[in-house]
């Protein structure tokens, strides 16, 4: 039996709370708030000490689909993303860089942001890019 | 914010909490607010509802929704005409006084009670509590944005704090509570149509060079790009032909959402990267599978400005990859492939080891994530930005001493009626929100068993006369209609809301508050007014 905390950032709400998830032999199996730290000191609210409990839910997305009439199909990483970039690039040839627009995430981390708008401003030359900050 | 929540507890003397159900949206946050109040701290809470924080409340103030503008005037009036402002920090760090003294003075009490419901002497004895305790902070959500006078509802909390000599001190400011993990994150890191990352304007010639330079690309767009709800409106009209969308939701977080619905229909190519099939996903094109926060490494900023990090628990699930890796991967693909015209670009600048690598081609492109590293995040725990350098200590209140332009600016500022005012048709005001038990679109919270059972699906609150006013009689359901839509849901009555106001959570798909919801924006910010439209209300029997 293998078991460690990691310390990560709880993702509801924009408190900021520190939290810790338990690990067990690569899974998680429980939360618990750390003293230490400046906002949460001890305590979690009642959706932070369940924020673990959807990461192995059997709804998640484990392999990328491809529109297949009115569901889906399952497709490789390697298909699912060239099908991305090919029909991605045939609609930047036909109608410009504007007719293409981005939506970044408040759901996810600060690297990913940056990367996702370096994405469309140096490879697609758009300023198309925003996120649900308004809504 | 201007300023941290730990200060809350340490050193506020008096909160003004506006369209923020603190202890249910934010409660760690409201956790430092109830710890002030023990050692004497005064509480005064606006809102429509009578929220939990409410009923702990010194004060409680209960205004029509969307006159924001007004009351706080009248606060502002009192607080001159009783000579209660802060003199010296009005002469030494501020301009426009004289313009704003003289449009507040235009909102004596009474005439905002008209226009605002508040009873002329709570605001009298609000605007004293607020003017005589310092430090005072102002702490809102999106009670106070999600308005098509949102802008002018901040200008004016500004003008207040200002005026009383709250900015740059610990304990006060202006405290916008984020409700999104990393919504601070997503705009400080350049998310938004018109910046770069740490707000540096696509419009200015010689940002635009340095981040030619930094990426070594030629030609980046010097126009500002289109919004979220410009991007959905442009798939309607054809003008966006593809649209890409990474862990968000917008056909069940956007306003009047049978329309997003028809908008993304026309779209030639909808590419959705997330968790979960979402509503949005369920019409996608293309879906690729994101990995949870607990499966991948990176940093979140929170509503205090605090860079803090994320760290990976657990594999990814199946497939599954984390976001920045997809990205990585497609960027990849796109450059390879002939369609972009990207000549100096090579796939291989996209060969990032890992998100620390991303952080270190941030910091120095983003003054003020300039001294951030995973190695200090590692041995400090967190820091607040603007932190330009590896040996600055971070900023955990802003504008001491001076503010970024120099003067703080006082708006001088009149209030506006909300879009859609309620009528015979359409009787009452629906205002929108969360609950404790659920977060968002209710994606995640949903499928978490122990909060799906505290509240299984949506309901709309009315008070017990205007129950009895639509002969509600016992009925449990009820049809609530807009000119947008309808939708059918379980009706909750409940004297803690203002009469002639009805309320909705948004989190559930089912009976989708969007559905009713009103598309006109502030026309500064771009947020719709969620907070107020008009609705009609029928018992189902």
């Amino acid at each position: 039996m293998q078991y460690e905390n990691v310390r990560t950032t709880c993702i509801y709400c924009g408190c900021g709370c520190a939290i810790n998830l338990q690990v067990l032999d690569g899974e998680i199996v429980g939360v618990f708030p750390d003293p230490q730290h400046p906002i949460s000191r001890g305590s979690l609210c009642i959706k932070g000490w369940n924020v673990a409990s959807f990461v192995r839910h059997p709804d998640r997305l484990a392999t990328p689909l491809v529109r297949q009439g009115e569901g889906f199909r399952e497709a490789s990483w390697d298909e699912a993303l060239q099908l991305v970039a090919e029909r991605m690039g045939a609609i930047y040839a036909a109608s410009g860089p504007q007719s293409i627009g981005f939506l970044a995430s408040a759901k996810c981390t600060n690297e990913e942001n940056y990367l996702l708008q370096k994405l469309a401003r140096t490879i697609v030359r758009t300023n198309n890019i925003d996120h649900c900050a308004r809504l | 914010m201007t300023n941290s929540v730990p200060e809350f507890s340490a050193h506020t003397n008096c909160f003004l909490i506006i369209g923020s159900n603190t202890t249910e949206a934010h409660p760690l946050v409201a956790s430092h607010v109830m710890e002030a109040q023990q050692r004497g701290a005064k509480v005064i809470v606006v809102d429509p509802r009578q929220t939990q924080m409410a009923r702990l409340a010194d004060l409680y103030l209960c205004p029509r929704p969307g006159t924001n503008v007004a009351w706080l005037n009248g606060l502002m009036h009192v607080i001159i005409a009783e000579g209660l402002q802060d003199a010296s920090f009005v002469q030494e760090r501020t301009e426009g006084y004289e313009e704003l003294r003289q449009v507040v003075m235009t909102y004596p009490p009474e005439k905002v009670e008209e226009i605002s419901g508040i009873p002329a002497d709570d605001l009298r004895a609000a605007a004293r509590l607020y003017a005589q305790h310092k430090p005072a902070a102002i702490l809102y959500a999106m009670g106070i944005t999600q308005h098509t006078t949102g802008t002018d509802n901040v200008k004016s909390c500004a003008n207040l704090s200002m005026l009383t000599g709250n900015v740059g001190i610990a304990g006060g400011g202006v405290n916008p509570l984020r409700g999104q993990n990393n919504v601070q994150g997503a705009c400080d890191l350049g998310g938004l149509p018109n910046v770069y990352p740490g707000y540096q304007a696509v419009t200015a010639p010689e940002v635009k060079e340095k981040f030619e330079q930094a990426w070594g690309v030629a030609g980046l767009d010097d126009q500002v790009g289109l919004t979220v709800t410009e991007m959905i409106e442009g798939a309607g009209q054809g003008n966006v032909r593809a649209l890409y969308v990474m862990a968000e939701n917008p056909l069940l977080s956007d306003p009047d959402i049978n329309h997003v619905r028809h908008c993304l229909e026309q779209l030639d190519l909808l590419v959705v990267q997330d968790i979960f099939l979402t509503e949005t996903a369920e019409l996608a094109h293309v879906v690729l599978p994101a990995t949870s926060f607990a499966e991948k490494d990176g940093t979140f900023t929170g509503t205090d400005r605090r860079v803090q990090r994320v760290q990976k628990a657990v594999e990814p699930l199946g497939e599954s990859k984390p976001d920045w890796q997809i990205i990585c991967e497609l960027a990849q693909m796109m450059i390879s492939g002939s369609r972009f015209q990207v000549p100096n670009l090579q796939p291989e600048t996209w060969n990032y080891a890992s998100p620390a690598e991303v952080m270190d081609e941030i910091a120095p492109v983003t003054p003020i994530y300039g001294g951030v590293s995973y190695e200090r995040l590692e041995r400090e725990g967190s820091l607040q930005w603007p932190v330009p350098t590896a040996d600055h200590p971070g900023t955990p209140y802003l504008h001491k001493g001076k503010f970024s332009r120099g003067l703080g600016r006082f708006h001088a500022i009149h209030s506006q009626a909300a879009a859609e005012l309620p009528d015979e048709a359409y009787p009452f005001t629906l205002t929108t929100g969360r609950l404790m038990f659920h977060f968002h679109t209710g994606t995640m919270t949903r499928r978490t068993e122990k909060l799906a059972q505290e509240v299984r699906e949506a309901y709309v609150e009315m008070h017990p006369d205007d129950a009895a006013r639509i002969g509600l009689d016992g009925a449990e359901r009820v049809r609530v209609a807009s000119r947008r839509g309808e939708i059918e849901l379980a009706v909750r009555v409940t004297p803690a809301i203002r009469p002639g106001v009805v309320f909705i959570p948004f989190h559930f798909a089912e009976a989708a508050a969007n559905v009713l919801t009103h598309a006109a924006l502030d026309p500064d910010s771009g947020i719709p007014e969620f907070k107020v439209c008009a609705v009609q209300v029928e018992p189902v029997t």
